[in-house]
């Protein structure tokens, strides 16, 4: 089968890989540029350890065909840190122990990085409901939710 | 809380246990750089798929690979022949035979092939070539179903051990234990109340959310390289040689990062099929399960049926219990009941019971372990009961519990005198907590259980070097789950008397360090920690001595004091560890220690919980509202990551309770195997957990460890059942408590005091 080449933004890089049809934008990240941050749990949209930022807006890297994202702005859990700077959600998933494993943590940190984006002062529940599209197996959630309103608001005070 | 409200505590007369540093392999996973099972990629690498069947009991006619192979990309096929015959003891057998099929497949998902091609594409096209034919066996897929007279037999030759005299004829049930205490008669004769319930739960599934993954290069001369995610490296290296028929030490196994496990991978499912696999087709070979896969064929815990009895007087004293547990092995005998069995009755001191429990085989996945494994499914009878007795009688439940709580010198009922435990301390904590005070709202109720946990011990290594720069690095072959190497760290840091980051903890391969058991049991902190320990114990020892040659001193008069080695008193000018790496080629060469040891001195866990739910009369729906759980954890290394154990632990006991079931149809098929019809908790499902670390130190480890992991699972089902029975008045004795069937239970059940 001939192969796609899509030319896209990753992380801020202009990145361009090839690709069939049928292949979802998770495996070409993975397999073709290489970002194995972008973790694979179910395939179906379900856990959300796939998210990636698409155009701005938090996906669930397996159910988009990679075709798609000609032409899109993507970001991953790579690209969250500014260089040796993490982002403050991952210095307070670091401080509040937020992951055990840590196969869910790319996910939940892209996905709480679109919900911080769009809400700087949400709530406890505004978090949990905000996060109910990733699945931790380890924590119970109550260290990841802390981290994330640990996060917003060292950032909503960097930003005064 | 935030973060913030809550800074590092130290304990007094220690540095470094008891604080809250930043994990060593944290930067790694909040960036993606961390590397599990299904990242790794070789030169070359073909990509693995997997044949599994699409019935539940059926035998093997025939297997044709031709139109299969001959596929372009498709580089090699194994089938059962090309395994030798399943040797070893019967455990080892059935493992053999679950790996890969033989004469029967006896579960929907058994593998029955595997193909090795250049794309997973292509793999899954050559899987639908593969031509099998199969004869269509009836199969048998409850406890009730597999115990019946005339039942169809899994294993035709299986005899039920542990029946005196042994049974004539084959059955499905595998074996039968008992355990027994005084005189039952004059028990229930001494009672004033009894109950007596049967409880059922449904296979639930350990769920983590890393697919089994594995990576196998084998080589020419015979040996081959296995990169996978597991609970323990050197495990899956002795499986898979029992699989393959290889020794051991042909197997070279290291650790990917573990992305969970609760016991679910402790042992071997793809990693001899990889194996097999690149060796037929001279290329290294990964594969990864998809979610069908990790639901069909891996885990789960077992479905059980208790039916209980327990008598206790006016004064409070539980005087009789009676019960009768069967477990669902899957399709292979091994089910936890001998461990369900041994901690029904653990938390209580109990004059006289039996305790009888059945290992059934039936047409599922061969279960495997899962968190206590054993434990949650006899809690969840023993504790609803023991709420029921209580409440008869009119005592606090936890006044109940604590009048009836075993104790240091009490003989457990499965055997051993129990040493110092914390098991009244973690009801006291329940007790005095605000949330056991605290008002309740409409349609709320209040649940407390209790449970046991033994915690193991078993072998671990480690090696200590320090460094030329004075810094240490700690190897151990324990794979790390949820923040032992910073367990490691922190313990060693405090026996050398240097900052915890001069300190790098380190997870080695199979060639690398000497042989662990696998990271369950609750023990790498209690076990492969008291092997750090007493590594660096001998470390020191060198140091001193090392200190007392430079000083040309006797090494009695050598002290190692806060990283530096001193004189006692005080005639020379202390030497810091740096220094002496530092000087190490004059005083006898590069400082390095091992250690190892198979753990004693194993501290029994204990943990209380208290939860509130909210249940919809209109829809069934259960909500927790407020979670509270009070746990003795010896004493707490991290603080953090014993809390995240205990929170962990409990949620996944709120979705064993309220959502989590596997559902198959009449053929013996699973309907829900997927995330999204096989339903884990979610944050929005939750409230925080609040988490109270109860310390009763351990006399057996030198800092008090007691195992923290597994026992958090054990009491959640029967509290929460309880709190439903609190709110509806009406009591639950099958899981999950599903909007359908709570709602069922308020409309048609029977409505009690």
């Amino acid at each position: 089968m001939a192969r796609r080449l899509i030319n896209c933004v990753v992380n801020g890089d202009e990145t361009d890989f090839l690709c069939e049809d049928g292949d979802s934008l998770l495996d070409s990240l993975r397999n073709e540029v290489g970002l194995t941050g972008v973790k694979e749990g179910c395939g179906t949209g379900d856990c959300g350890a796939c998210s990636v930022l698409l155009n701005g807006r938090v996906t669930c890297s397996c159910l988009v065909f990679s075709p798609e994202a000609d032409g899109a702005t993507i970001t991953t859990v790579e690209g969250l840190a500014d260089g040796d700077h993490l982002h403050p959600l991952q210095e307070c998933f670091l401080e509040g122990a937020a992951l055990q494993c840590g196969i869910c943590t790319p996910g939940f940190l892209v996905a709480a990085k679109a919900l911080l984006d769009a809400n700087p002062n949400p709530t406890e529940s505004e978090v949990r409901y905000g996060l109910a599209g990733n699945l931790c197996r380890c924590t119970g959630y109550d260290k990841i939710v802390r981290a994330v309103l640990e996060a917003a608001a060292q950032m909503r005070e960097a930003n005064v | 809380m935030t973060i913030a409200d809550d800074p590092a505590t130290t304990l007094p007369g220690y540095k470094w246990v008891g604080t809250r540093p930043i994990r060593p392999d944290g930067f790694d996973k909040v960036t993606g750089r961390a590397r599990f099972g299904a990242d790794l990629t070789l030169a070359g690498m073909l990509e693995g798929a997997v044949l599994r069947s699409p019935h539940a009991h059926a035998r093997i006619v025939s297997i044709d690979t031709t139109k299969a192979l001959a596929l372009p990309g498709v580089k090699a096929i194994v089938t059962g022949a090309d395994f030798p015959e399943p040797a070893g003891n019967p455990t080892d057998q059935d493992m053999c035979r679950n790996a890969m099929a033989r004469e029967k497949v006896l579960y929907e998902g058994h593998v029955v092939a595997a193909v090795a091609a250049t794309s997973k594409r292509i793999a899954r096209k050559a899987l639908d070539a593969i031509e099998v034919q199969y004869e269509v066996l009836p199969h048998v897929m409850t406890v009730d179903e597999a115990m019946a007279p005339g039942a169809v037999l899994l294993h035709d030759g299986m005899i039920t051990k542990g029946m005196d005299p042994a049974p004539t004829e084959p059955s499905n049930v595998a074996s039968r234990v008992v355990y027994q205490r005084g005189e039952l008669d004059k028990g229930f004769a001494d009672a004033d109340v009894i109950v007596e319930r049967t409880f059922t739960t449904k296979p639930v599934h350990q769920g983590y959310i890393e697919p089994h993954a594995a990576v196998a290069d084998t080589t020419p001369d015979g040996r081959s390289t296995v990169w996978c995610s597991s609970q323990g490296h050197f495990a899956m290296r002795a499986y898979s040689a029992k699989v393959l028929g290889w020794d051991p030490s042909r197997l070279k196994v290291i650790p990917a990062e573990i992305g969970g496990g609760f016991g679910g991978k402790t042992t071997i499912y793809l990693e001899p099929l990889a194996v097999r696999l690149s060796q037929k087709a001279g290329r290294p070979v990964r594969m990864v399960m998809d979610r069908d896969e990790v639901f069909m064929a891996t885990g789960p815990a077992s479905a059980s049926k208790v039916t209980i009895k327990m008598g206790a007087n006016k004064a409070g004293e539980i005087t009789a219990a009676e019960l009768w547990m069967a477990y669902e092995a899957g399709a292979y005998p091994g089910s936890a009941i001998g461990a369900g069995s041994m901690t029904a009755l653990a938390p209580y001191n109990i004059p006289h019971f039996i305790i009888e429990g059945f290992d059934v085989v039936v047409n599922k996945p061969r279960v495997y372990s899962y968190r206590a494994p054993g434990a949650p499914q006899s809690a969840f009878a023993v504790e609803s009961v023991v709420d029921e007795l209580a409440h008869k009688l009119g005592i606090d439940p936890i006044d109940f519990r604590l009048q009836n709580a075993v104790e240091e010198g009490m003989q457990a009922p499965y055997g051993p005198k129990y040493q110092k435990i914390g098991f009244k301390e973690t009801l006291e904590a329940i007790k005095h907590h605000p949330h056991y005070s605290a008002p309740l709202g409409p349609n709320q109720g209040r649940g407390v259980a209790a449970g046991f946990w033994f915690n193991a011990g078993m072998n671990s290594s480690a090696v200590v070097h320090i460094n030329e720069d004075g810094n240490a690095t700690v190897v151990t072959g324990s794979p790390d789950i949820g923040g032992s190497r910073a367990s490691m760290a922190l313990m060693a840091a405090e026996e050398l008397g240097i900052d915890y980051n001069r300190v790098r903890p380190v997870v080695a391969d199979t060639e690398q360090v000497g042989f662990n058991d696998v990271t369950g049991g609750s023990r790498v902190t209690l076990a492969t920690g008291a092997a750090v320990v007493d590594a660096c114990r001998k470390v020191i020892a060198d140091l001193r001595a090392r200190a007392a040659k430079t000083w040309d001193v006797p090494v009695e008069q050598v002290e190692w004091v806060d990283g530096q080695a001193q004189h006692v008193d005080g005639s020379q000018p202390p030497l810091s560890l740096a220094a002496i790496a530092k000087g190490w080629a004059r005083t006898g060469g590069p400082i390095s220690a091992a250690a190892t040891l198979n753990a004693r001195g194993v501290g029994a866990g204990f943990s209380t919980q208290l939860v509130d739910v909210e249940v919809d009369p209109e829809t069934g729906h259960t909500s927790v509202v407020r979670y509270t759980t009070a746990q003795d954890a010896g004493r707490a290394i991290h603080p953090s990551y014993v809390e995240g154990q205990l929170q962990g632990g409990v949620v996944q006991g709120i979705g064993w309770a309220l959502n989590e079931e596997y559902i198959y149809n009449a053929d013996g098929k699973m309907d829900n195997p997927s995330f999204l019809d096989y339903r884990i908790p979610v944050a929005s499902d939750l409230p925080m957990i609040d988490a109270v670390i109860v310390e009763v130190p351990n006399p057996g480890h030198p800092y008090g460890v007691r195992g923290v992991g597994e026992v958090g699972i054990v009491p959640p089902l029967a509290a929460v059942a309880n709190a439903v029975a609190a709110a509806t008045h009406r009591r639950f004795t099958d899981l999950p408590l599903s909007p359908p069937r709570v709602l069922d239970g308020i409309l048609n059940g029977t409505e009690e005091s």
